[in-house]
């Protein structure tokens, strides 16, 4: 609270130095500043960079052209099941508007072994590991707690509590590193973990203790943070007074603060921490820089909290936007593309609309599954009350 | 523990007095926070989302506005650190409201609320009391899913050094977290999820409301129904339905769930000879257990049937709304646990409301 007790301290001249960097207000609406790595400009330029060139130079305008159609189907199912929501289909939507380029550059630059541990709005990663959009739906339509398979995709299912998968990855990395497959040589055996979490969990202890405990282990784990600029109504002030890819050195681990609405940069940085945990060299810490454009959940609304020259200052940040500028200006997609993209686009849109309206609700009896491996004699009990008392509503209803 | 009170006669509904506005539960709430707020300098709210989003559940709605920033405290995703954050800023004098968004988010301050903020009064040797008070939402029925559904307040109930309550009504919104400011030890705040939107009117002036005592919501003759929070308004109207055949209930409101009010509990027994719990948690080591078993301890001379209990299924609370409802108590249940206990037919034969003794 008070900030007089540090300043008066005595202290040195390089301190005195620090301590103001420390004291220095966090800027309102930042634009990450000199060291964010960007490698695309918000107008689509290509920006050279010697040290992540390499990570994307040889993606073929196929492979551009493929990152280009994720961020848009992607953002279409996104604005289907708001849609959706809106219309009483869905209990609760957590939009991934504005981040499609933090999640499909960082979800594209994993690899079939590698394991991801996503929080619930990691709807561009999942569609990156081949979860079916509808999945992700059933969880939001309440009738089901996540339909995947996440040993199949490698795509652990969301976690709704926030920060807590950071242990699970932090965890899993570590089981990575004991069956001996990290720093092999072998691209197909080596494997990494990454962790998906917000600038508002980056203030969990969960994830604090999260960061010590891979940082000693030297587990194979890519912290990856969406700095979406709110976590709920908190601004990133309420949360941190320094940039926090700069908290990872003190966990003693190298953090790198990315552009996360630039697909290229995101997948570039993305790689290089992959790599550096594959091949033993332990966590990373990557802060994608980017802005949640719609509210936390429809159960928001962000006006109440924010003000809209914000959000449109980010809208001039918008990733797909800049995708398509690099890509027309380069003469590497031509408009049959577009146009035969959007048509794909509004097709997935309607499957996907098609098969959340028809999805079956849970039987009534299904609240007793699973609640234990084995049957269990007080859930088979109820399980019998349970079944018997509505046998008896049919009973009556016959006479 | 802490010191005793002295407890009022057990209170029936309000009857039709000079009311003020139509109000509901969550500026009941609000209003209370205001009172504080003004009425003494040392009381700051801080919590996630409190300020200009108005608190998670819109109860803070307004205050940062009136009240600045100092005093309505947003704060870091760390429920640990601002739940340890109170207990500290207790100890230096102040009188700290924390609100944590709902109780499952409490287990991460659990180490703080159990073997800090309930055990410092005694490891000090008297010298530091912590006069916390810690607000948050519980319960199911919403569609929240298995994570953020609990009812843990019983856990709670289990911890020596903590009062714990359970407003139910308009008048316990409005009224109880003055006094439990005015506790110099941490009292817990429960406050159903399901109660927010409640409306009523509150009795012009307001009555002096306890922190000690159960309140006697309804009287009757047949049977005692015993709930809380969000529970009482189900077995109301389960007294309803229990009325049209001709069962008179008396349905008390636990308030207090730490401690317990045995003398409101026991005379109502005494008068009806049999009892129902009503408990939304699940039933294996709850609250209704051990009310049930407080009942058969002090009351077994009293009690012409098994005491019945109406709890959560024992399974993590499942999210499609048709199976969250059959998980949970309702009228229907538990007027079915009433008319066993009342017609003493339910013994043997479960009549498979899923309350038979698990």
């Amino acid at each position: 609270m008070s900030d007089n007790a540090v300043a008066s301290a005595s202290t040195s001249a390089s301190e005195h130095d620090a301590l103001a960097e420390l004291t220095a207000p966090v800027p309102e609406v930042g634009d990450g500043g000199p060291e964010m790595v960007q490698l695309l400009t918000p107008e689509g330029q290509r920006v050279e960079s010697t040290e992540y060139d390499h990570y994307v130079q040889d993606l073929t305008d196929d492979d551009l052209r493929g990152f280009y159609r994720d961020l848009v189907l992607i953002r279409r199912v996104d604005a289907e099941a708001t849609a959706l929501q809106r219309q009483g289909e869905l209990g609760i939507w957590a939009s991934l508007l504005g981040q499609e380029a933090a999640q499909v550059g960082s979800g594209r630059a994993l690899r079939p072994q590698d394991y991801a541990f996503p929080t619930y709005r990691e709807h561009g990663v999942a569609w990156c590991r081949g979860v079916n959009p509808l999945n992700l739906l059933g969880l939001f339509r309440g009738v089901n707690h996540g339909g995947w398979d996440p040993n199949e995709k490698n795509f652990h299912l969301y976690t709704i509590v926030i920060g807590a998968q950071t242990l699970h990855a932090t965890g899993y990395a570590m089981g990575i590193q004991r069956d001996g497959d990290v720093g092999t040589g072998d691209k197909d055996r080596d494997a990494a973990v990454i962790a998906y979490f917000g600038d508002g969990a980056s203030a969990q202890g969960d994830v604090n203790e999260a960061f010590v405990y891979a940082a000693v282990n030297n587990a194979p784990v890519v912290f990856f943070c969406q700095n979406n600029q709110w976590a709920i109504s908190e601004p990133n002030e309420r949360q941190t007074r320094i940039p926090l890819y700069q908290r990872a050195r003190g966990f003693g681990f190298p953090g790198v603060r990315v552009d996360g609405n630039d697909v290229l940069a995101v997948y570039a940085v993305t790689q290089q921490a992959l790599n550096a945990a594959r091949s033993g060299n332990g966590p990373t810490f990557i802060e994608a820089y980017t802005y949640r454009m719609g509210a936390h959940t429809t159960s928001d609304d962000p006006t109440k909290y924010r003000v809209s020259a914000e959000v449109e200052v980010w809208k001039h940040r918008d990733p797909i936007e800049r995708l398509k500028s690099y890509l027309v200006h380069q003469k590497k997609a031509d408009q049959d593309f577009f146009d035969a993209l959007d048509k794909e686009a509004d097709e997935l849109a309607a499957t996907v609309r098609e098969g959340c309206l028809s999805m079956p609700d849970p039987t009534g009896e299904s609240m007793f599954d699973h609640v234990y491996v084995e049957p269990h004699p007080l859930v088979e009990q109820e399980r019998r009350e349970f079944v018997d008392y509505h046998a008896g509503f049919a009973t009556e209803g016959e006479h | 523990m802490t010191p005793a009170r002295a407890p009022s006669a057990p209170r029936r509904e309000a009857a039709p007095a000079p009311e003020t506005a139509v109000t509901t539960y969550r500026e009941a709430l609000r209003e209370a926070h205001r009172e504080a707020l003004q009425r003494d300098p040392r009381v700051f709210l801080m919590g996630e989302d409190v300020g200009r989003y108005g608190g998670s559940f819109a109860v803070s709605l307004g205050l940062v506005e009136e009240f600045g920033e100092e005093r309505i405290r947003d704060t870091p995703l760390s429920e640990s650190a601002f739940t340890g954050a109170g207990i500290g800023a207790a100890i230096r004098g102040m009188r700290p409201i924390v609100e944590i968004m709902t109780v499952n988010f409490s287990l991460l301050a659990l180490d703080q609320i159990l073997n800090n903020a309930a055990t410092l009064l005694h490891m000090s040797g008297g010298q530091l009391a912590v006069p916390l008070v810690i607000r948050m939402t519980t319960g199911g029925g919403r569609q929240l899913a298995a994570q953020h559904s609990h009812s843990l307040e019983g856990w709670y109930a289990h911890i020596p050094g903590l009062r714990v309550l359970a407003p139910a009504t308009l008048e316990d919104a409005r009224g109880m977290l003055w006094p439990a400011l005015q506790d110099p030890d941490p009292v817990l705040i429960f406050e159903h999820g399901s109660l927010y939107g409640l409306k009523g009117s509150l009795p012009d002036p307001l009555p002096e409301v306890d922190i000690a005592t159960a309140a006697v919501r309804r009287p009757g003759s047949d049977v005692t129904l015993v709930a809380y929070g969000g529970g009482l308004g189900k077995t109301l109207e389960a007294a309803e339905l229990l009325a049209a055949d001709g069962i008179e209930a008396e349905v008390i409101d636990l308030r207090v769930l730490r401690p317990l009010d045995d003398a409101t509990l026991l005379g109502s027994l005494a008068r009806t000879h049999r009892a129902v719990v009503v408990d939304e948690a699940w039933r294996s080591g709850s609250l209704a257990g051990e009310i049930s078993a407080r009942l058969a301890e002090k009351g077994f001379w009293d009690l012409d049937a098994p005491v019945e209990r109406v709890c959560g299924a024992e399974v993590p609370l499942p999210y499609a709304a048709h199976l969250e409802q059959a998980a949970l108590p309702q009228p229907e249940t538990i007027a079915a646990a009433a008319r066993r206990a009342v017609r003493g037919d339910g013994t043997g034969e479960d009549q498979g409301d899923g309350s038979g003794d698990g």
